[in-house]
C-alpha cells in the first residue's frame, strides 16, 4: 500500500463510519515491514520476514464510544465491519466525555524534519543483515572460553501510518528502526549459567553500533556476573546504571498518567506543584529530538506535541494528560503519553559516582518485582556489584530492593552525565542514599 | 531474557485499546467472505473454506515452502475474534474489538527456522510467504509429497455457545451486577473497573508430514479492579477468573466470588505492613502460588533453552532434584482450564507431561525442534502467540501433585515466616536459575500462627535450590483460575498453574531493612 492509498483508505473508512451513523470517527491505517535475523553459536538460527497492515477505528456514536482494529483491509469486508461496529456501539452507555479532541489541540503542529526515516533502508540487503548477525555472534564467542552460548540478533523495520479524524485532523508518519545485539550465557561452574545481553536501537543504519562494541559489552556484562552471591540484608547506598534505572523511572512516570489520576490509583494524585523528588531530578518530555526513538509532531490522539518540563528540580510540574481523561478530570490535556524523556544531566560518570560510595550496591539489572501505583510501594529483584570504598568488590544477585517511590526519589543524591541514548527514555545513571536491600 | 520486542508495538495505534478486541454483536461475522463452520458435522473442506483455501492450494504452498530443500514445513492459518467490554465509573461505556486473520509459514532445516506470514490470504500472497520462508534452506534435497490426513482433536474446552454468537447485550448485565455487588460490600470502595474480554480463536494447521488439525479455542476473562479509601489512605486490589469456557461458566456463585474476592484483596491492605526483609521460611498458600513452579522450574524445563545449553537443568534428567513427595506436572488436558489446548500449534496432540516424578527430573517440555534434537517424541508444548510467530516450547497448566501434609501442620511448623497468598507476576533468568515472584497479599507467621497482613513483597530465590528446599507439601492442591499470561521472547500465551500448600525452608523476602 502506498502513501496515497493509505490516506484514501483512512478517508474512505471515516466516510463509511459517518454514513453508518457515527457522529465522528478517528481512523489510523498502518503498514509495517519487519525483518529479523538470529544467529546462534556459529549458525544462522532464524530468518523472519513479514509485512503487516492494520486499521484502527474509534467511533463516536450518539455520545457513545467504542474502538476496533482489524487486519482485513479488503473494502468489501471492511465496510461491513465498520457498519456492525457502529451498530454495536449503540448498546453502550452514553459517556459525555467522549468526543474527538477540540481541533484547537491539533493546531500548531511543528513543521520539522524529525529525521526518523532512513532512506538507506531500501538498500540494506538480506546478505548484509545476515552478515551483521554472524559477525556479532563470532566476535562474542571469540572473547572468552567461558561462553556457553551466544545468540545474536539483527532486525530492521519500516513503518508508515496515516491518521484521519472527521473533525479536521490529518497526519502521516514514516519511520525506520535498526537494531542489533546479542544475548550471551557463560559457565559459572556448578553455580549455573548467568546470562546478559547488549542490544541497541537506532533510527539510521549508519548509526548502528559496531559488532565489536556490542560483543565486547555483552561479554563484559556476563563475565562480570560470575561468582555472584547474595549478601547481608541491610541499608546501602545505591547506584543504578542508566540502562537499568528505567525500571524505577517508569514506576514514577506511569502514575503521572491521566487514567491513574482519574481512577484515584496514583500516589502522585494532588501533588502538582509539590516536591516529589530531590532537586537532582529534572525530567523533560521532548518530542523533537532529531532521530529520537519516540520523536513525533502529533500524539496518537492527534494533538500537536510540545516540549514540556514534567518535573523541575524535584517539583512536579505536569501530568501526562490525554484528551479523554483530561475532560473527565477537568484538566487541560498535555500529551496522552510520554514521547522522548530527557533529564538535566550531572557532571560525573557512573565510575566517578562509585568513587564516593563507602559501602553500597551498584545495580546493573532488575529481575521481576512490581510496584503499587496507588501507594508507591515497590519491591524489585536486583543484581549487580558490591562496592566498598569506591571499588567494585564482587558480583551480587538474588537480592531485593524495597521501599516507597515517593521516598526513593527524595533519596536521589546525584545523576550521571551518561544519557542512555538507545531508548526514548534517555536516563542517566542515578545515585541514591540509604536504600533497603534484602539478602541473607 | 529482557529483550525488547518490536512486534509489541504493532497495533499500538489503537492505544488505550490495551485489550484490543471484536464485539460479538456482529451477528454476521465481519469476515463474511469466509463462513465460520459449525462445530459439529464439519468436514475438512469446510475448514479449508473457513480460510478461503482448498487442498490443491495448500499443496502448492507446501511445495513452495520446501522448494529449496527444507526438512519440514508447516502452515498455520488463524482467525481470531477478540472482544472487550468495560465498566468504569459505574457505566458500561467502552467496547473494543480486534479481528485477526492470517497465515504463518515455517520451514525447518536441521534446527534452523525460516518464517514468514501474511494477513493477505490470496493464493499469490500465501505462496510468496512460503517462498520467503524457504530461504532458510540451501541443500536442494527434495521432500516427497505425502497424503494429507485430518486428525480430529479431543475437546478439553467444551462450551455451549461460540463467543462470536454471544451479543454484547448479554455481557453488559454481568458487569453491572458485579459493580453493584462490589459497592454493596464495603463503604470504603471509591472506584471499580470491570472488564469482560472474550475470544474465539480458530486455527487450521497443515504439516509436511501430512497432519491436518483444526481447533476452536475459546477464552474469557472477567477482571475486577478496586480502589478503596480510608482516612485519606488509598489501596487497590484485583481479582479475575479466566477459563477456556463459555458464558455459562459465570454462575451466580462465581459472580459473587469475583466481587467478594476483589473487595477483600483491597480492604485487607489497610491493615497490611511491609515485613522485615531477609531470608526466612515461607509457606505458599494453595492455588496461584503455582507461579513458584512456573518460574523456579517450568521455564528451565522448556527444552529450547536446554538445547541451547543455557538451562541450569540441562544435564539433570533422571537425577533427583527434590524431596520424594514432590511431583510436578505440565498438563494441557485439564477441562476448561486456561492453559489447556486440544492440540499444540505444531499439530501435535496435547498431553499430561510429568516434569518431576517422586523427586526425579523426568522430561523437558518439547516443541518439534527440541524433540528432534533430543530424539524424543514431542510433548505437545509447541505454542505460539499467533500466526505472526514461530512456535516455542511453552508451559500449559503447571502444578504439583498433593503431598502428605495438612495445611494446618505446615503453618504450625513455622516459627517465624511468611504466608504468601496472592501474586501478580514473576520472572526468571533461566541460566543462573534466579527467579522472583511478587506477593500482593499475605500474612506473617509467628510461632505457628497467622498474624499481621503484609503486602507488596518481592520474593527472590534460585530455582534448583528452592526445589530442594520444599520440605512440606500439603494434601490440598488447588488450581489458579484467574487470567494468567506467560511472556517469553515477545510472545504471550495463556497459562495456568496450581499448588498445594507448600513450605520452603529458606528464601529471600523483600522487605524493609532495620
Amino acid at each position: 500500500m502506498n502513501k496515497s492509498e493509505r490516506m484514501q483508505l483512512a478517508q474512505w473508512s471515516a466516510g463509511r463510519a459517518r454514513k453508518a451513523g457515527a457522529a465522528d470517527a478517528a481512523i489510523t491505517v498502518a503498514n509495517q515491514r519487519d525483518i529479523d535475523v538470529e544467529h546462534r553459536d556459529g549458525k544462522l538460527d532464524k530468518l523472519q520476514e513479514s509485512t503487516q497492515n492494520y486499521l484502527a477505528l474509534k467511533l463516536y456514536v450518539n455520545g457513545r464510544y467504542s474502538a476496533h482494529t482489524t487486519c482485513d483491509l479488503r473494502k468489501e469486508t471492511l465496510g461491513k465491519f465498520i457498519e456492525d461496529a457502529v451498530t454495536m456501539t449503540g448498546h453502550l452507555t452514553e459517556d459525555p466525555f467522549r468526543a474527538l479532541p477540540n481541533p484547537k489541540y491539533y493546531a500548531g503542529r511543528r513543521e520539522v524534519d524529525l529525521q526518523i526515516n532512513d532512506p538507506f533502508y531500501a538498500d540494506v540487503t538480506s546478505e548484509r543483515r545476515v552478515a551483521i548477525a554472524r559477525e556479532i555472534d563470532e566476535l562474542t564467542r571469540s572473547q572468552s572460553d567461558k561462553i556457553v552460548s551466544a545468540t545474536s540478533y539483527y532486525s530492521d523495520s519500516h513503518a508508515e501510518l496515516a491518521k484521519v479524524h472527521t473533525n479536521g485532523f490529518e497526519g502521516e508518519t514514516e519511520s525506520t528502526t535498526f537494531e542489533a545485539g546479542v544475548e550471551v550465557a557463560a559457565s559459572d561452574g556448578d553455580k549455573g549459567r548467568p546470562q546478559d545481553y547488549e542490544w541497541r536501537s537506532f533510527r539510521f543504519f549508519k548509526d548502528l553500533a559496531t559488532s565489536q562494541v556490542l560483543a565486547r559489552a555483552a561479554v563484559d556484562r556476563v563475565l562480570g556476573r560470575l561468582g555472584q552471591t547474595k549478601i547481608a540484608t541491610g541499608v546501602y547506598d545505591m547506584v543504578v546504571e542508566n540502562r537499568a534505572v528505567s525500571k524505577l523511572l517508569n514506576a514514577l512516570t506511569e502514575p503521572m498518567g491521566g487514567y491513574y489520576l482519574q481512577q484515584k490509583s496514583s500516589f502522585l494524585d494532588g501533588k502538582l506543584g509539590e516536591k516529589v523528588a530531590s532537586e537532582r531530578l529534572t525530567l523533560i518530555d521532548d518530542p523533537f529530538i532529531p532521530a529520537g526513538l519516540n520523536s513525533k509532531t502529533f500524539d496518537f490522539e492527534g494533538m500537536a506535541t510540545r516540549r514540556r518540563v514534567m518535573i523541575d528540580k524535584g517539583i512536579l510540574k505536569a501530568f501526562y494528560i490525554g484528551d479523554y481523561y483530561g475532560k473527565k478530570l477537568g484538566m487541560e490535556p498535555t500529551t496522552s503519553s510520554s514521547t522522548n524523556t530527557v533529564f538535566e544531566y550531572g557532571a560525573r560518570s557512573p565510575e566517578e559516582m562509585l568513587g564516593d560510595i563507602k559501602k553500597g550496591i551498584l545495580v546493573t539489572g532488575f529481575l521481576g518485582g512490581n510496584y503499587n501505583s496507588t501507594t508507591g510501594d515497590f519491591s524489585f529483584g536486583v543484581f549487580g556489584k558490591l562496592v566498598e570504598d569506591g571499588r567494585i568488590v564482587k558480583a551480587i544477585n538474588e537480592m531485593n530492593v524495597s521501599g516507597n517511590l515517593a521516598e526513593l526519589f527524595n533519596q536521589l543524591v546525584e545523576v550521571g552525565n551518561d544519557p542512555y541514548v538507545y531508548s526514548a527514555l534517555r536516563r542517566p545513571s542515578m545515585r541514591f542514599e540509604g536504600i533497603s536491600f534484602s539478602g541473607i | 531474557m529482557a529483550r525488547m520486542s518490536r512486534r509489541e508495538f504493532v497495533k499500538a495505534g489503537a492505544k488505550g485499546v490495551a485489550l484490543a478486541t471484536i464485539p460479538a454483536i456482529f451477528k454476521l461475522n465481519p469476515l463474511t467472505a469466509f463462513a465460520t463452520p459449525a462445530k459439529e458435522n464439519a468436514t475438512l473442506s469446510d475448514y479449508y473454506a473457513h480460510f478461503g483455501v482448498d487442498e490443491s492450494l495448500v499443496r502448492q504452498v507446501m511445495a513452495a515452502g520446501l522448494e529449496r530443500g527444507g526438512d519440514y514445513c508447516d502452515i498455520f492459518f488463524e482467525h481470531r475474534i477478540n472482544s472487550y467490554v468495560g465498566l468504569l465509573d459505574n457505566a458500561v461505556d467502552r467496547a473494543y474489538s480486534d479481528v485477526d486473520l492470517g497465515v504463518g509459514i515455517r520451514v525447518i532445516e536441521g534446527d534452523q527456522t525460516g518464517y514468514s506470514f501474511t494477513e493477505d490470504l490470496s493464493p499469490k500472497a500465501i505462496k510468496l510467504a512460503a517462498t520467503t520462508a524457504s530461504n532458510i534452506a540451501h541443500e536442494g534435497k527434495s521432500v516427497a509429497a505425502v497424503a494429507l490426513e485430518f486428525h480430529p482433536s479431543p475437546d478439553y474446552y467444551p462450551l455451549k455457545t461460540l463467543w462470536e454468537d454471544v451479543g454484547i447485550e448479554r455481557k453488559i448485565p454481568y458487569l453491572e451486577k458485579i459493580n453493584e455487588k462490589v459497592f454493596s460490600l464495603d463503604k470504603r470502595l471509591v472506584k471499580s473497573e470491570i472488564g469482560f474480554e472474550d475470544e474465539g480463536w480458530y486455527v487450521l494447521i497443515i504439516t509436511s508430514e501430512g497432519r491436518v488439525v483444526y481447533d476452536y479455542r475459546p477464552m474469557v476473562t472477567i477482571s475486577v479492579n478496586c480502589i478503596a479509601e480510608e482516612k485519606g489512605r488509598r489501596e487497590q486490589g484485583y481479582f479475575s477468573l479466566g477459563p477456556r469456557a463459555g458464558i455459562e461458566y459465570f454462575t451466580p456463585e462465581r459472580i459473587d466470588q469475583l466481587a467478594g474476592q476483589a473487595v477483600r484483596n483491597t480492604i485487607d491492605l489497610f491493615e497490611a505492613v511491609k515485613p522485615e526483609g531477609g531470608e526466612m521460611e515461607i509457606v505458599l498458600a494453595s492455588g496461584n502460588s503455582g507461579i513458584l513452579l512456573h518460574e523456579a522450574i517450568g521455564h528451565g524445563m522448556e527444552a529450547d533453552c536446554n538445547r541451547k545449553g543455557i538451562s541450569i537443568y540441562a544435564d539433570k534428567i533422571g537425577k533427583p532434584i527434590a524431596e520424594s513427595f514432590v511431583s510436578i506436572i505440565d498438563d494441557g488436558t485439564l477441562p476448561n482450564y486456561r492453559g489447556s489446548i486440544n492440540v499444540d500449534d505444531e499439530a501435535n496432540p496435547s498431553q499430561k507431561t510429568y516434569l518431576v516424578e517422586d523427586g526425579i527430573l523426568k522430561s523437558y517440555m518439547h516443541d518439534r525442534i527440541s524433540a528432534g534434537h533430543y530424539k524424543v517424541k514431542p510433548t505437545g508444548n509447541g505454542r505460539r502467540q499467533s500466526f505472526r510467530f514461530a512456535p516455542l516450547p511453552r508451559m500449559r497448566n503447571t502444578y504439583m501433585l498433593p503431598g502428605p501434609h495438612t495445611k494446618e501442620e505446615i503453618i504450625q511448623s513455622v516459627k517465624k515466616g511468611l504466608y504468601a497468598e496472592s501474586f501478580t507476576n514473576g520472572a526468571v533468568y533461566i541460566g543462573a536459575g534466579d527467579f522472583t515472584f511478587y506477593v500482593a497479599t499475605g500474612r506473617m507467621i509467628e510461632n505457628g500462627r497467622l498474624t499481621r497482613p503484609v503486602k507488596d513483597i518481592n520474593i527472590i530465590g534460585n530455582g534448583p535450590e528452592v526445589l530442594r528446599n520444599i520440605v512440606m507439601v500439603g494434601n490440598d492442591l488447588k488450581m489458579y483460575e484467574g487470567g494468567g499470561y506467560c511472556g517469553k521472547d515477545g510472545q504471550h500465551v495463556l497459562i495456568s498453574d496450581g499448588l498445594p500448600t507448600c513450605k520452603v525452608s529458606s528464601i529471600t523476602v523483600g522487605g524493609v531493612a532495620s
